[in-house]
């Protein structure tokens, strides 16, 4: 039983570690938000590419980034800057959105 | 106003679903309502906490420290949901047993029940820890009071009847096959559960995703519609998962399944020599009886 446990753990932590070493190559992307609009609204992104993406919030009240198109969602702060790793993704537009404003939507178009 | 209510409603609404699905799993438990009363409580206080350190949170472990407390609350849930799953398949058929006796009461039960009390905190602390951020952010953004004194309540009034007619809509299930529906209804959830646990290592970085999209059915039914996100919290849905939430989902799903069946096998063992040796008693008292009267 606990020799199953340790495999499991260090099995994760290959893993993890492999993860890691693939967020070296990803490329870096930035966002942000002010005045409750994304800045840019379109971010064009190749395809096929685990992406780095940085979202800084510089509204004085918190936000949520969303998409349902690329599962993601992360709560960012009012005055601060979170990371979020997206994709790798095929080819086509993804939107994504504030879900604490949901006015504020932006596209992400991978090509 | 509307704004605010939609947005409380969608949280409430996928906390209330997991409250409902441990609410009717618990059914006939003496002070259950104490227990999953305490668990709102505990996770309402525990969803302020939360929003007030989210800066912590999301500071320490270099960024993502938001993931991986999202993924260890899910994965505690998930241990949790198991613990009371092959627990409840060796004391199931006795609970129903007994019910049909006395429909209200249940003497065993209380240390599961306990467990399932933290789920229950788990999950509104999840769900309400957004909702006090939004709510701040509102409040300072300026929001009015009318859109506070209508919206929470008409958001928070929403998810809960959703949630209680879900639980009178399970209670329609014949006794019977009440506790392994329920039982059922606990593995699928705590495998979804993995399932988006596994979502958030992935956007972590911490896990790889082995395939960002095993399969898209967005056309079908998305994550973002309320229906999606019900179908979701319940079962794990995902339109367009990664193949390593499918593997969190599966892996979570098979353990359960084994462990109830194991403890279902030796609880049926037990009784069984129990029933061996009851009988070798009448047996014994039933020759002496016979000699007594020669």
């Amino acid at each position: 039983m606990r020799n199953w446990f340790w495999a499991i753990v260090i099995g994760f932590a290959a893993a993890a570690a492999m993860a890691g070493a693939q967020a070296e190559t990803a490329p870096e992307y930035h966002l942000v938000l002010q005045n409750h609009k994304f800045e840019p609204a379109t971010l064009k992104v190749p395809a096929n590419t685990k992406l780095k993406v940085l979202v800084t919030n510089r509204n004085a009240t918190p936000s949520e980034f969303e998409s349902a198109d690329f599962n993601r969602e992360k709560i960012v702060l009012p005055n601060s800057t979170i990371t979020v790793f997206i994709g790798p993704l095929a080819k086509g537009s993804y939107k994504f959105f504030d879900d604490f404003h949901q006015a504020t939507t932006g596209v992400l178009i991978v090509e | 106003m509307l704004g605010i209510a939609l947005l409380v409603f969608r949280e409430v609404l996928e906390a209330a679903l997991i409250v409902t699905v441990v609410a009717a799993a618990t059914r006939g438990v003496p002070r259950r309502s104490v227990f999953v009363g305490g668990g709102i409580a505990l996770g309402i206080i525990g969803a302020v906490v939360v929003a007030a350190c989210m800066g912590l949170i999301e500071g320490s472990l270099g960024g993502v420290g938001q993931e991986v407390f999202e993924a260890a609350v899910l994965l505690t849930a998930v241990v949790m949901i198991g613990w009371h799953v092959t627990w409840m398949s060796s004391h199931g058929k006795e609970m129903v047993q007994q019910m049909q006796r006395v429909t209200d009461s249940v003497k065993s039960g209380s240390s599961s029940i306990a467990i399932l009390l933290a789920v229950v905190a788990l999950a509104v602390l999840r769900e309400g820890s957004e909702i006090v951020l939004f709510l701040f952010g509102m409040a300072a953004g300026g929001a009015g009071k009318l859109g506070f004194l209508g919206g929470v309540p008409l958001g928070l009034a929403g998810g809960v009847a959703v949630g209680f007619a879900l639980y009178f809509g399970l209670l329609r299930i014949p006794l019977r096959y009440f506790f392994s529906a329920t039982n059922w209804m606990l593995v699928v959830l705590a495998a979804g559960l993995a399932s988006s646990a596994a979502g958030f290592l992935i956007q972590a970085n911490l896990l790889p995703a082995w395939g960002n999209q095993l399969w898209d059915t967005s056309w079908l039914l998305t994550n973002g519609s309320l229906v999606g996100q019900a179908v979701h919290v319940l079962t794990g849905y995902e339109a367009r998962p990664a193949g390593m939430q499918g593997v969190f989902w599966i892996a979570t799903f098979a353990a359960l399944v084994a462990g109830m069946r194991v403890m279902a096998w030796r609880m049926a063992a037990q009784r069984r020599q129990v029933r061996v040796v009851q009988q070798r008693g009448v047996d014994a008292g039933a020759a002496s009886a016979a000699t007594r009267g020669a």
